[in-house]
């Protein structure tokens, strides 16, 4: 016989959603399909089963090899690490649920570290720029609600969000919307001519690298003023449409993804956008919101920040928090050689890191937790393989407009593994008798 | 070490009517006791002032708007950082402490409940995590209701039981402890950009007023009979003139009597009143409401209310009042974070700076103390800063050294740039009185837990009452020699117990306790009719599922301690 | 006759890569979704290659050997997209100019035909970069 567990929530990105079902065997052992979720969502549910999977510790061998390693040895090598490093960098955090990040918090502190999570490599520009202009946001239900113009600016949710806009911000005929699509205007701004432009009311097709004079120009078009032939590759007369199609509606919401954030502009971009957003309340009402990549990067941002005071590239090495991107940022940290041990959770850094970056992690000692085998469990010295975070355990986790979801358990982890939480207890304890600390 | 025996201290407390008798207090198993045996460890306090732990009643202090302030302010964080040391985790932030600071430093200023003043339901998981990572002090976190579709829809129809069925729910789900209203329907305007700046303004679409509103939670909070009232941040704030507003809101509570088993006498409770007694009709001709809103007060004992003090530093504004911050950012350029909340509420953020120099800023830290000098009863009115919008709440110790002193207040008046302007546009430089330090006690703790229905259970000394108790190295026999002294005793206590626990020593924390999170838990007959409408409202509106936004494990509120309320009874 | 275009290279993500990440980054799926150069119909053109050739991806920072692939996202002339990846990170900028941030979107790459090269595995390419050894 089997089971059917509604109401899971997925745990791959920041979209979310909480109304997959999973039907599991009787002895709550075996995952057998799951409904709702997208095909990554899937994947990484029935993944979980496979039967090639790595449920031990191990450690890499001068030949090359991997040896097999006991919870209790992988414990002692973290510990020890951390307790001899004069700067460790305990960077990831964002595939795992937030009372894992507490603990984590724990042993940055004792151990004095870096700690940092992937919003280094995603929206860390956007904490920046929030930090100098501010951030005009919403939930997403207001979009599903009220939102009758979106804006996808330099993100692709066709195919990074997949459930995205079926879920809240196209297609859902909510309270005010209830001619679902139909209610919406849809505005998608991207060099290429992606999945989700094809479904766009207007595609602003830009140069890439030149979203910061469009958004300026926007500005510009919002009073009025004159503007230059082109910008950025897109004629005046097509700003001026996309400005009146924005200042016509009565509830708007600005998406943003790494088109923005990560070209060279960086976190310029994103205050002009968040600029674009509050110049447009000053006719209508809007709101702008990134999209958050993995699942739980938002969570780790907020407990970084309710317990250290900054939410991502905090340098505890000191004995007080200090935040300082571009000094105290894991990329940076990493290719000047100040790092000397890496302990990586939930993330990949070794798959999408720059290379030059990666290279130091080989060469020091280190640490990956992750159930999975990825390229920086390749070239750090011991793996340590957990429980899946939202599968075989549950936690807390924060979607991308900063709502916390409680992740569930939907089947037993295998036999004898530890969950995250479970073994960075483990490792807090043992560092704690290390450091003689009370 | 259970038992302790605080020695031949100064007593106020106003639950047992004791104005600074020398008496022995004792401690057994986290309660108060008439006695111990000679076992117990002794805490000498003689020359020192005793009280029972300090409850505030309202700070923004767990949550969303407060996290998303730590966020966007890094430079919050410059200068007030306070490393690990000892069991003390690091911690910083000048407005917005971090969790780990926040309750040190409650606890070493003796504080030891302190209430979330707002909770947006959707955040309750956050709210909660915040709660359990702030160490000593028990906690509880007031959910709003002033701009909920559902409160909306059952109150246009005039449906008290049904409100009153969905606030029990709601409090429920959230683990809350308080009906909560901020701007009430105005937040809901501000989804559309718009705002309800009067009693009488329709909120677009739901079609119902502010004043339906208020007086229609009034009685479903009167209905549940819960241990707090309905506690109210009005339409209109911060604006010259809102003193109307104000007034208008606090006549809602006419004739309204308070039910309940928890000792509460009051149906209203109005929040940071000195951001709500502005009269003038700009910001030129701005002048202090105190007296009118204190007469008012004064004259209705059903009411109660909390100061909110500008202390006169930089500091952040947050509140579920979001038009107010967009405004706010209109007037002083500083960044502005907003967050619409779906079919609950919004939020808003934004820096300000309370200089000296600046004449409104003056005249909003006199009314701030015009307003606890002239109400006539100090268990109606308690002192509070709304922190971090009028100030940090670590500035206490110095809003009582301007209410315990006269020529404090004077020294300050005398530094503005602009004093003639705070003289003329209010009664400050006329009022001579000095608080005493028993109506410090019954302002900073008999009176705020009496309103909050914990008056059996804080606020006093009691035996039977819980062992939470502050000594503060202050002589109520000596005269002070220098104002600041008042600010320097209040800011270390000399010891603080939670729960029968000695949390700080010499103003050192030496412990952290077991703090707990307070909740109520209200009881209503079946309402089927409620149940189908929060079923449908989250198939069709909400954006996660019903069976998700009712998962509140035990891992966020490791420590609950419900207040059961039975209002099934009710006909 | 050796040919080689210059291109604005970007990279980000597609539900391939996603599906791909999550079965495992040691397995050729992966490689398949994330090993390759998307390039507009005009760039085949002027680079003179056979759709699906290996192709060398060289910057300033490093190269490394791809499939290239006809853009399933275009038309985007002048543009590459590498999925997010190590086979990206070989090349991309990794100058966060005190941000923090590489500059993953915006590097300017020269593409060369290399129909006899491997395209390495996921893990396999960045643990031979590391000089990892792996048995």
């Amino acid at each position: 016989m089997t089971k059917t567990i509604t109401d899971v929530i997925c745990p791959f990105c920041g979209t979310l959603c909480d109304d997959v079902e999973v039907v599991v065997s009787d002895d709550g052992k075996k995952l057998l399909e799951v409904a709702n979720a997208c095909v990554i969502g899937t994947e990484k549910f029935l993944h979980s089963q496979a039967a090639d999977r790595v449920t031990r510790p191990r450690m890499h061998q001068e030949d090359g090899t991997w040896k097999e390693v006991s919870y209790d040895d992988a414990v002692e090598y973290t510990a020890q690490m951390l307790a001899k490093a004069k700067k460790p960098l305990m960077y990831g955090w964002s595939s795992t649920n937030c009372e894992a990040q507490s603990v984590g918090n724990e042993i940055a502190e004792i151990s004095r570290a870096c700690c940092d999570n992937t919003a280094a490599v995603c929206h860390g520009t956007t904490l920046i720029a929030v930090q100098d202009i501010g951030l005009p946001t919403c939930t997403l239900g207001e979009v599903k609600n009220r939102a009758d113009r979106v804006i996808f600016w330099g993100c692709n949710p066709a195919h990074a969000h997949p459930r995205h806009m079926s879920r809240y911000s196209i297609f859902p005929r909510g309270f005010f919307t209830g001619k679902g699509q139909m209610s919406r205007k849809l505005i998608v701004v991207d060099p290429r001519v992606t999945d989700t432009a094809k479904m766009a009311d207007v595609h602003l097709q830009l140069e890439q690298g030149k979203d910061y004079e469009l958004l300026n120009a926007l500005r510009v078009a919002f009073k009025g003023e004159w503007l230059p032939d082109v910008v950025a590759g897109i004629p005046a007369e097509k700003i001026r449409e996309a400005a009146d199609m924005m200042k016509s509606g009565r509830f708007g919401i600005i998406f943003f993804g790494m088109g923005v954030t990560q070209s060279l502009s960086k976190n310029h971009n994103i205050d002009e956008a968040i600029a674009v957003t509050k110049d447009l309340n000053e006719y209508t009402k809007f709101s702008i919101m990134p999209m958050r990549g993995h699942y739980n990067v938002t969570g780790s941002g907020e407990v970084f920040a309710w317990q250290f005071g900054f939410p991502y590239s905090v340098d505890l090495t000191r004995g007080f928090a200090r935040y300082n991107p571009g000094d105290t940022s894991s990329i940076d940290l990493l290719t000047r050689g100040e790092v000397d041990a890496m302990f990586t959770i939930g993330s990949d850094p070794g798959a999408h890191f720059p290379i030059s970056a990666v290279k130091p992690i080989a060469n020091m000692p280190s640490v990956c937790i992750d159930p999975h085998l990825t390229p920086t469990s390749g070239v750090s010295k011991l793996h340590v393989p957990v429980a899946f975070n939202g599968v075989e355990t549950g936690g807390n986790c924060y979607r991308m407009d900063n709502v916390p979801i409680d992740c569930r358990k939907v089947v037993e982890p295998p036999e004898g593994m530890l969950t995250d939480e479970q073994f960075l207890i483990k490792v807090r304890d043992r560092l704690k008798q290390l450091k003689g600390a009370a | 070490m259970s038992e302790y025996i605080i020695k031949n201290g100064h007593v106020f407390d106003p639950v047992q009517g004791i104005k600074g008798d020398k008496k022995d207090i004792s401690i057994k198993d986290g309660k108060i006791v008439d006695k111990v045996g000679s076992g117990a460890k002794v805490i000498d306090a003689s020359g020192k002032t005793v009280m029972a732990g300090a409850v505030e009643i309202h700070a923004h202090i767990a949550g969303p708007k407060v996290n998303l302030g730590r966020i966007y302010r890094p430079e919050d964080k410059l200068f007030s950082c306070t490393p690990t040391k000892g069991m003390e985790r690091m911690g910083g932030g000048a407005s917005i402490p971090t969790t780990f600071k926040t309750g040190y430093e409650y606890a070493k200023m003796g504080y030891t409940t302190a209430m979330e003043a707002a909770m947006p339901p959707m955040f309750s998981r956050h709210v909660h995590e915040e709660i359990r990572d702030t160490p000593i002090i028990d906690e509880g976190a007031f959910p709003v209701f002033g701009n909920n579709w559902f409160v909306l829809e059952y109150l246009k129809n005039q449906e008290i039981e049904n409100t009153a069925a969905y606030i029990a729910w709601m409090l429920r789900v959230t683990k809350g402890y308080a009906v909560k209203v901020v701007n009430p329907g105005g937040t809901e305007a501000w989804a559309w950009g718009l705002n309800c700046l009067t009693v009488n303004d329709p909120v677009p679409y739901f079609d119902i007023t502010p004043a339906e509103i208020v007086s229609g939670l009034i009685d479903a909070n009167e209905y549940l009979g819960l241990p707090h009232s309905m506690h109210i941040h009005p339409n209109n704030l911060g604006n010259p003139g809102c003193y109307e507003t104000t007034l208008d809101t606090l006549k809602l509570a006419e004739g309204k009597k308070a039910k309940n088993k928890f000792g509460r006498d009051s149906v209203m409770h109005l929040t940071h009143s000195q951001f709500h007694s502005y009269k003038g009709t700009n910001w030129g001709d701005f002048e202090s409401g105190a007296k009118e809103v204190t007469d008012y007060v004064n004259k209705n004992k059903n009411i109660t209310i909390d100061t909110g003090n500008v202390t006169l530093d930089e500091t952040t504004t947050m509140t579920a009042d979001g038009p107010f911050e967009h405004h706010l950012t209109g007037l002083n350029h500083l960044k502005w974070a907003n967050c619409d909340v779906e079919l609950e509420t919004a939020a808003g953020v934004v820096p300000y700076i309370y200089s000296p120099s600046i004449s409104v800023c003056a005249i909003q830290w006199a009314i701030g103390l015009e307003i606890p000098l002239m109400m006539k009863d100090p268990m109606r009115c308690y002192i509070t800063t709304d922190h971090p919008n009028a100030g940090p709440f670590t500035r206490y110790p110095r809003v009582i050294k301007w209410l315990m002193s006269k020529k404090a207040r004077d020294t300050q008046i005398n530094a503005f740039k602009h004093k003639d302007k705070v003289l003329s546009q209010t009664s400050i430089g006329s009022l001579d009185k000095e608080l005493s330090l028993y109506e410090l006690a019954q302002m900073t703790r008999a009176g705020p837990a009496k309103t909050l229905g914990l008056g059996a259970m804080c606020g006093g000394l009691k035996p039977g009452m819980d062992a939470d108790v502050a000594v503060y190295n202050f002589n109520p026999d000596k005269p002070v020699a220098d104002p600041d002294d008042i600010e320097k005793a209040f800011s270390r206590c000399a010891a603080v117990f939670k729960s029968g626990v000695q949390v700080v020593s010499n103003g050192e924390i030496i412990a952290t306790g077991h703090k707990r999170t307070l909740w109520v838990n209200a009881k209503v007959n079946d309402n089927p009719q409620v149940i189908r409408d929060i079923n449908e409202k989250f198939i069709k509106y909400y954006s996660m599922t019903q069976a998700n936004y009712e998962a509140l494990g035990h891992h966020f509120v490791p420590n609950p301690f419900a207040l059961e309320v039975d209002a099934t009874t009710q006909v | 006759m050796a040919k080689d275009i210059t291109l604005n290279l970007i990279s980000g993500r597609t539900i391939q890569q996603g599906v791909a990440i999550e079965g495992g980054k040691e397995k050729p799926l992966y490689r398949t979704a994330c090993g390759i150069i998307e390039l507009d119909t005009s760039d085949f053109k002027k680079l003179g290659v056979w759709k699906n050739s290996n192709v060398k991806v060289t910057s300033d920072y490093g190269s490394v050997i791809v499939k290239a692939i006809e853009t399933t996202q275009g038309p985007h002339p002048g543009v590459g997209f590498i999925p997010m990846g190590p086979w990206a990170n070989s090349v991309v900028n990794p100058d966060t100019y005190s941000t923090g941030m590489p500059t993953f979107k915006g590097t300017p790459v020269k593409v060369e035909v290399a129909m006899n090269e491997p395209i390495l595995l996921g893990i396999e390419l960045v643990q031979k970069q590391c000089g990892v050894k792996s048995a």
